[in-house]
């Protein structure tokens, strides 16, 4: 049965059942409890499984995410709320050094089933500190897994399955997401966390984009549709691991390949895309892969120049049509 | 305390040393690469705390923990094994000397950022308090462990919530090269703990009795649910910081004041690799190990006779558990990816297309 629902109510949806279903899942994080996240994911969570189970944190990100690591060491499946991606930079010794490296350097002995939930991206003018993308960061750690769900229905899949993983798995949100609605069925099939979507196909091009990106890009798909260029959309779901092979199988069948992304273009996942398609399509390509990115610059405060700075369907747009005219031989 | 307590301290404390000379030659004999750093001076420490913890207690230490490993139960050739990059190893190769972990021991791992105990101890402090069992979690960390962030925001957090931690700080009086006074505005790390309102307390962290005594007072207030308690061991390290390190920024006379006191210690010169004769550390006089076996004499718990068996059958421990080291086998990159993907256990990440 399906219905339409918010972002942040399908993560809270998530958050409720397997609270209540798994005494070991405990959340914590900023404001998470009283006040019912910043984002209302956890909203109504203390009420009804208490304060040692929801757990309103000081401001000590390094600490309260290496708290999270500790409990998982001993079983517990906690939730760590970063309230957003840029404070996660004071927990990047937590993720990085501990969560992502205790299993492997104890040799297998702790479990680490610890997910980190935190919204990362550009919002609306909230300066450069509060507008920035990790992912090219945090999809370079191995033994870190990381999932970019852009809609309610893979939130919420994505979520229940990041808690009941026994790896750590950042959950990486989007602060304009929160607010997306979208249908939530929650006894349809799940399809495994690290899957990527076609979520539109077409015959002349493969887009590759993941997060809020996912949005613009079908966005772009619509509009090239009238102008007769059939455009594949592909959602990633998931930076690390990415799943190769719905990549490399549509860039066979569309011979022409765009990568979209809004963290920015220097050393990101569309780099990472970018290189490992060639290696594993070249001879299937007839031009060159391109990339819509967000700019190198810390985004700017002002309105227009910050819409700018990150990729915009218009932006979608010109890349897709350089890219299958013949102009592109050029490129 | 009995006759049986006080000499298995003892044989704790020697074993820790006749490991740890075992681990400076095997490194002097390229055996053992990477950092290793080494725990003589400050056994009555480890041995002290650990003697007043109980099985159901968790651990957490820092790089310099051979001797928490090995006094909280790890057997030796399997730390030893470790050291040398072996698949026997405690943690199978993969961690090394800073990164020993034994789940079945509680020993929740050694630490090589400086500052990371504190969050782990927390975390795993918070699980315990939250599923009420009355256990406690014991937290180690040096001197300069204290100005690091962490510190303070676990030291905050462990106070608000009442968690079961016995912090412990070793204060050997240098953050590598850098002298206590050089890097902290208040010398007596003990007083910092009140600026979170946990009762601390300084202890001669050179006398065994001593530490035993106050860390099982701390404990028992850490398990009656009084909350976080804090102790400051003052203790001393021969060594350099690491045996990469000659420790050369000591001025002589403060290495010579503590050296009066340690035959083990007057023995050793920094610069070189090797350690001290049984002859070299016998004319040397008292030092913490001696002073307790000493008293163990006086109290008629032992006799020279007794140490002197001991310590043989402590040698033939610890060559052994070089031995077994060196003949171990090296893990294989398949061993070190299939550690990597052991938690993933039945998960589907994706599936193949058709």
């Amino acid at each position: 049965m399906s219905e339409e629902i918010y972002y942040w109510q399908a993560l809270n949806r998530v958050m409720d059942t397997e609270m209540a279903a798994d005494d070991s899942i405990i959340t914590l994080g900023e404001d998470v409890g009283l006040y019912g996240g910043t984002y209302r994911v956890t909203e109504g969570l203390m009420a009804k499984y208490g304060e040692w189970r929801v757990r309103d944190t000081p401001i000590s990100e390094n600490s309260f995410t290496g708290l999270g690591v500790g409990a998982a060491m001993l079983g517990l499946r906690p939730v760590v709320e970063i309230m957003t991606i840029n404070f996660a930079l004071f927990a990047i010794d937590a993720i990085i050094n501990m969560a992502a490296k205790i299993p492997f350097m104890s040799g297998a002995q702790f479990p680490m089933p610890l997910t980190i939930r935190m919204p990362g991206g550009v919002a609306r003018q909230l300066g450069a500190q509060h507008s920035q993308r990790l992912e090219h960061t945090l999809m370079n750690v191995p033994g870190l897994r990381m999932v970019v769900p852009a809609t309610p229905q893979d939130a919420y899949w994505q979520l229940r399955q990041a808690i009941h993983s026994d790896d750590p798995i950042v959950f990486l949100e989007h602060e304009l997401l929160y607010f997306s609605k979208g249908m939530v069925d929650e006894t349809a099939v799940v399809p495994p966390i690290h899957q990527a979507m076609v979520r539109r196909p077409g015959r002349d091009m493969t887009c590759i984009a993941y997060s809020r990106m996912v949005l613009v890009a079908l966005e772009a798909a619509e509009q090239l549709a009238t102008e007769g260029i059939e455009m594949t959309v592909i959602d990633l779901r998931s930076l690390s691991p990415i799943d190769w092979e719905t990549c490399v199988q549509s860039v066979q069948q569309t011979h022409h390949c765009l990568i979209v992304e809004e963290d920015c273009r220097f050393a990101g996942a569309g780099a990472e895309l970018a290189a490992t398609l060639q290696e594993r399509c070249f001879y299937f390509l007839d031009r060159p892969i391109q990339r819509v990115a967000g700019l190198d610059i810390p985004t700017p405060f002002n309105g227009k120049l910050e819409a700018a700075s990150i990729p915009r369907t218009e932006d979608i747009l010109a890349a897709a049509r350089r890219l299958i005219s013949s102009a592109g031989d050029q490129s | 305390m009995d006759k049986l307590q006080m000499s298995q301290m003892l044989r704790d404390m020697l074993r820790a040393r006749a490991f740890e000379e075992a681990a400076a030659q095997g490194y002097a004999q390229g055996k053992i690469a990477g950092f290793l750093h080494l725990y003589p001076g400050e056994e009555a420490v480890a041995v002290g705390v650990l003697h007043a913890a109980e099985p159901g207690d968790y651990v957490v230490s820092t790089y310099r923990e051979h001797v928490h490993a090995l006094v909280r139960g790890v057997p030796a050739p399997e730390i030893m094994a470790e050291l040398h990059g072996k698949k026997t190893g405690i943690s199978k190769g993969m961690g090394g000397s800073m990164h020993l972990f034994d789940a079945s021991r509680r020993f929740l791992g050694g630490y090589a950022i400086v500052g990371e105990t504190y969050p782990i101890a927390l975390g795993a402090a918070y699980a315990v308090a939250y599923r009420r069992l009355p256990e406690a979690v014991i937290c180690f960390f040096g001197d300069g462990a204290v100005n690091q962030g962490t510190f303070h925001e676990s030291l905050n957090m462990a106070a608000l919530w009442k968690l079961p931690i016995l912090f412990v700080c070793e204060n050997n009086h240098y953050q590598i090269g850098t002298e206590i006074h050089r890097h902290s505005a208040i010398t007596e790390v003990y007083k910092r703990a009140c600026g979170y309102g946990i009762p601390a307390e300084k202890v001669d962290g050179m006398d065994v009795l001593s530490v035993h005594a106050a860390a099982r007072k701390a404990l028992e207030r850490v398990r009656s649910g009084d909350g976080p308690q804090f102790l400051e061991l003052e203790t001393y390290r021969y060594r350099g910081h690491s045996m990469a390190d000659p420790g050369s920024y000591r001025p002589s006379v403060e290495l010579d004041a503590y050296r009066a006191n340690d035959p083990i210690a007057a023995a050793i010169h920094e610069a070189e690799s090797g350690y001290p004769s049984p002859e070299a550390i016998a004319a040397a006089g008292p030092d913490c190990i001696t002073l307790f076996s000493a008293h163990c004499c006086r109290e008629n718990h032992l006799d020279e006779t007794g140490i002197a068996r001991m310590r043989q059958e402590i040698q033939t421990e610890i060559d052994a558990a070089v031995r077994f080291a060196e003949a171990s086998e090296e893990p294989d990159m398949e061993t070190a990816w299939s550690i990597l993907h052991a938690n993933r256990r039945y998960e589907t990440l994706m599936e193949s297309p058709e």
